[in-house]
């Protein structure tokens, strides 16, 4: 690798032009779809797994320390170790149920 | 130039192949997979397996570009062991076609006892016949245990060399305990579910370049066929050199593949089917 590792090639201001307009947006996004929720008819659940899963790693995103997107992809993670004795469904869903 | 080493184009169009051959692509490895929905027989897989080692290099040679393939049952269709074990006995017959490069895309889906068994059965025949491996990492909240539980399930076997194997998928919370254990690592530059460009381009500037590759696992669902060569722009974009830019999206490939001597950057010539 031409620069060391670590060390994006750009200097904080340059990503920050760079990347400011479609990181707000993002941020838009994910205020609106937890808004939308909000109006939404009401079900039985207050909330979903899912949902509460976005809320603790948006916690993640402003805390100060490194390495937030993974620390957010293993709060998301089955922190089981062993094979489950039967594959339930192909899909996996984006966020672990809690036991 | 680049080469998309991990991209289904049975599901894809010709103008695809087109486009790609368009944007500087001038090989591809496709690795067997689920095409959507359950095969009702195992002779399903012996025609897709014909389809990929027969028409498709042909489909991908009138545009010049090399098609290279990789053979096995994939994960999702594994839960049922007897009708796995009758689909990897297809497997040896179709390694030594001319454009198969492994055993792939084997690995875990739901991570369950059958995945695992059947993926260790599969690094057995890989193992027997000195092929390459391409391993798929599950999805999402999955990942994490599944890449553990693989990469277990290698060392348990211990009979193949780590430089043969790739672990593709990875994303930042499973690169280094793959590269740790001296295999190759790819990233799937994939709408919502995997790596998006700018992700992939922080993995590398976070723990290099060396045998580290990029693809577009372009298939049936939402996916890119260009996602390489965009990827390639962001790259720019970022300041990376071009040396640095040919290494992740040609020089890497080539030297993983080229392990297997089947593989090549030159297109046969095309013929008319
Ligand atoms: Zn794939």
């Amino acid at each position: 690798m031409t620069t060391p590792i670590g060390k994006p090639p750009l200097d904080r201001k340059t990503l920050i032009d760079l990347g400011f307009i479609e990181a707000r947006a993002k941020v838009l996004d994910v205020a609106a779809f937890l808004d939308r929720l909000d109006r939404a008819p009401a079900t039985d659940v207050m909330t979903d797994f899912r949902v509460d899963a976005i809320r603790a790693a948006l916690v993640i995103a402003l805390d100060a320390s490194p390495a937030r997107a993974e620390r957010i992809l293993n709060s998301w993670s089955d922190p089981s170790t062993q094979p489950i004795a039967h594959a339930d469904g192909k899909a996996a869903r984006g966020a672990h149920l809690p036991r | 130039m680049y080469i998309d080493p991990h991209i289904h184009m049975v599901s894809r169009t010709t103008d695809d192949y087109a486009r790609m051959a368009a944007a500087g692509c001038v090989a591809v490895t496709e690795p067997a997979f689920w095409a959507g929905f359950d095969r009702s027989s195992a002779a399903g897989f012996q025609d897709y397996f014909r389809q990929l080692t027969e028409s498709e290099p042909r489909r991908a040679a009138a545009y010049g570009i090399a098609h290279h393939a990789w053979i096995c049952i994939n994960p999702k269709e594994a839960e049922d062991h007897g009708f796995a074990r009758e689909v990897m006995s297809m497997i040896p017959a179709f390694l030594s076609r001319p454009n198969v490069l492994g055993v792939g895309e084997i690995g875990l889906n739901r991570n369950s006892k059958t995945e695992l068994a059947v993926f260790e059965e599969h690094l057995e025949i890989a193992a027997q016949h000195n092929s390459l491996v391409l391993i798929h990492t599950p999805h999402l909240e999955d990942k994490l245990k599944g890449t553990r539980l693989i990469l277990d399930a290698i060392a348990a076997h211990g009979k193949i060399n780590p430089a043969r194997i790739l672990v593709d998928h990875v994303e930042e919370h499973t690169v280094r305990m793959v590269l740790d254990r001296g295999m190759w690592a790819g990233m799937t530059l994939y709408p919502d579910t995997k790596c998006t460009a700018a992700r992939a381009i922080d993995i590398m500037e976070m723990h290099g370049t060396e045998r580290i590759w990029i693809n577009s696992a372009g298939d049936w669902g939402h996916s890119d066929p260009l996602a390489v060569p965009k990827a390639v722009v962001s790259m720019r974009a970022r300041g990376h050199t071009a040396a640095d830019i040919h290494k992740i999206s040609f020089d890497n490939p080539r030297a993983f593949l080229s392990q297997s001597g089947n593989f090549s950057v030159n297109a046969p010539r095309p013929t008319i089917s």
